[in-house]
């Protein structure tokens, strides 16, 4: 498949500003053929102005966007082999359902236009709703109508600006689950922009994670979310706890010991960048275990709060030095503590991520909310 | 228990149940026919009983010093359509060439003021209107001194070329500009051209742009997306700018009369001659019907050419 497609997706030191202020840092970075490809981050990062490079839509200050060997920094939108899924939809009003699926391949003069149309419509399971209006439908039924008007011209890459921000939590997971599959089924680059890191995780094979213009990190859902290399990361993928910690000396068994606010703990000594001495000790949630650990990496505290989901309940765990630990604990059966309660928490060295205490700590938690 | 509290205690069980308690009283609903009542009086003072005036005087025979007397006289509309044919479709003819004209004018500036125009938008819009602040009167003979032979225009007119292009398309009858089919028709593309700007003004506002960035993002060239999106979706603006410029043009007699001569008369013109000069009121009346029975034909096919169910 690789060597007949157009090839990978390569931008190269791409660069937008506007009259004062630089919306993308120059940006290097290379999307795969084929691949489910996420640029997630808050709003106003960048991600939305980078999408919209690729499609045509805005012009870049500098840099090249590559597909395969062939140059597309200068064509215009039109021109370009790449449909966008607009997180409005922008499905045309005045047209029925089957005209607004048409209108990418009766531009191209496509004799087939009608059968393809009818396909990618069944694709999405709206096969039925060609002669409506898009008015007449749901706003998951126009998101979907939005995504087969951009699939059917088989694109080199396929742009989705936050489609499913709009859409209800629940509809939200059915389409994420729809979207994966209709990728996987047809082989495109989906190239997702968004700002929830959730939606990110459930459907990218690699995750670029921009803040200010800059991407922080690249790599797969797994790698970022184990082993971030900001704090922005750490506290914007998911949840976080950072303990300021002091690099002490070694413990064998290719450990470090640390001092933890008086108390020692273990670090694996390979996630301990070199010669870095104060660092912030990241410990996730549901990697902090609430008991008697085996005698290593203990803090003891005083439930502050406790929610309970169902599924798990969430604690914070207030330590001797007044700082909230957040530990998530499964619904396995085991006992579950109650606010107020002396609890141990504990955790495995080697679960934990290290980084440079010169960063802020609370970089990237003040993250939109999940609210369409 | 006082009264009012149990009425909020179970004002709130109502709520929290569903609001099922008390059923809302169904009222009399009224109220759109007291609003409808001073609009439908109106119409029914100011235009529906001068309509049946004019029918009836159209009916009758007389004279002014003689009194008139109503025979049911349908024949002079046979004799009006004889007679007056030539000037009935040369109305027609010149509304449509200045409507057509006005929309070509309008639809760049409109297109302009709605999406490109900025913080110039209101300014813009000000300047459209500005006009109206004179009288159509004034306006219209400030056109002959626009176009007088000595004038800027007509003189830009015969250097290049425009002067002999006029006379081969027989607009004008030799060198002057005025007294001509073409300043007739352009004093009435002048003088209508805001009703024309506001309403393409009004649907080009409204217009997503994003739409016309996915007609793009489609394949489509600009030319394609203008054809395809952004005309459609204003369709609604062009009908109602060419209806208001179209109708009143049609019946229009102070253009015809500052900026013509007497081969550019039109039927507002008759009209007007009927009514205040000849004072043959039935002829006069009737064709007043004429000419609001041939608009009501024209506009209804229009309206009904232009796709109206296609309009958003």
């Amino acid at each position: 498949m690789a060597q007949h497609g157009p090839g990978d997706l390569e931008l190269i030191g791409l660069t937008k500003s506007f009259d004062d202020f630089t919306a993308v840092e120059p940006m290097d970075l290379t999307i795969p053929q084929g691949s489910f490809f996420a640029l997630l981050g808050p709003s106003g990062c960048g991600k939305t102005t980078t999408l919209r490079m690729v499609a045509g839509l805005e012009q870049p200050t500098a840099g090249q966007i590559l597909i395969g060997d062939t140059d597309i920094t200068n064509t215009r939108p039109h021109q370009r082999n790449v449909n966008t899924v607009f997180q409005s939809y922008a499905l045309f009003p005045h047209m029925s359902v089957m005209d607004n699926v048409q209108f990418g391949l009766r531009r191209r003069g496509d004799k087939d236009a009608k059968r393809k149309a009818q396909e990618a419509l069944d694709l999405v399971e709206l096969g039925h709703a060609g002669r409506k209006k898009p008015n007449q439908l749901s706003g998951g039924m126009q998101q979907r109508v939005a995504l087969a008007r951009a699939l059917v011209n088989r694109p080199d890459v396929l742009l989705l600006d936050e489609p499913l921000g709009a859409l209800d939590l629940k509809l939200r997971r059915q389409m994420q689950i729809e979207l994966k599959r209709i990728q996987q089924e047809v082989g495109l680059t989906f190239i997702h922009v968004t700002h929830d890191q959730e939606e990110a995780m459930t459907m990218a094979d690699s995750i670029a994670v921009m803040n200010a213009g800059r991407m922080e990190q690249l790599g797969d859902p797994a790698a970022l979310y184990e082993n971030p290399s900001s704090t922005f990361v750490a506290n914007f993928l998911g949840q976080s706890n950072l303990l300021a910690a002091h690099v002490t000396g070694t413990a064998g068994d290719g450990r470090l010991t640390a001092d933890v606010h008086g108390h020692e703990v273990l670090v694996d000594a390979g996630r301990v960048p070199a010669g870095l001495r104060d660092v912030w000790l990241g410990v996730r949630p549901e990697k902090l275990a609430l008991g008697e650990g085996n005698g290593v990496n203990e803090l003891k505290g005083t439930v502050s709060d406790a929610s309970f989901s169902g599924v798990a309940t969430q604690y914070l765990v207030r330590m001797p030095w007044g700082m909230d630990l957040t530990v998530v604990q499964q619904n396995d059966g085991s006992a579950r503590a109650r606010l107020g309660d002396a609890v141990t928490l504990s955790w495995d060295p080697g679960h934990e991520f290290v980084l440079d205490s010169a960063q802020d700590e609370d970089a990237g938690v003040e993250h939109v909310v999940v609210d369409g | 228990m006082p009264a009012w509290s149990t009425w909020s205690s179970m004002a709130e069980l109502a709520v929290l149940s569903g609001g099922t308690a008390r059923p809302p009283v169904r009222r009399a609903n009224w109220v759109p026919y007291a609003l409808l009542a001073p609009g439908l009086l109106w119409l029914a003072i100011f235009f529906v009983a001068p309509m049946l005036t004019l029918l009836s005087q159209s009916l009758q025979e007389g004279s002014v010093e003689a009194g008139y007397t109503f025979t049911a006289n349908w024949q002079i509309y046979v004799d009006a359509l004889q007679k007056y044919w030539p000037q009935l479709l040369r109305s027609v003819g010149y509304a449509a060439t200045a409507t057509v004209a006005a929309l070509v004018l309008s639809y760049p500036l409109a297109y302009y003021i709605a999406q490109k125009a900025g913080r110039w938008k209101n300014l813009m819009l000000v300047l459209v209107v500005a006009p109206f602040f004179t009288s159509f009167l004034i306006r219209t003979l400030a056109w002959r001194t626009i176009l007088s032979d000595t004038g800027p225009v007509a003189e830009f007119a015969r250097a290049t070329g425009l002067t002999d292009l006029l006379q081969a398309l027989a607009l004008t009858n030799n060198d002057s500009l005025l007294s001509s089919k073409f300043a007739v028709i352009a004093g009435l593309t002048y003088n209508f051209l805001p009703f024309m700007i506001l309403p393409l003004y009004a649907s080009l506002d409204r217009l997503d742009r994003r739409l016309v960035e996915a007609a793009g993002d489609l394949y489509a060239t600009p030319w394609q997306g203008f054809r395809h999106v952004t005309w459609p979706l204003s369709l609604p603006g062009v009908v109602a700018g060419t209806l208001l410029t179209f109708i009143p043009a049609t019946g229009d007699f102070i253009n015809s009369r500052l900026l013509g001569n007497t081969q550019t008369v039109m039927v507002g013109q008759v009209i007007d001659a009927q009514f205040l000069r000849v004072l043959d009121y039935p002829l006069a009346a009737a064709l007043s019907f004429i000419l609001l029975v041939m608009i009501l034909a024209l506009v209804s096919t229009y309206v009904r050419r232009a796709g109206t169910e296609e309009l958003v």
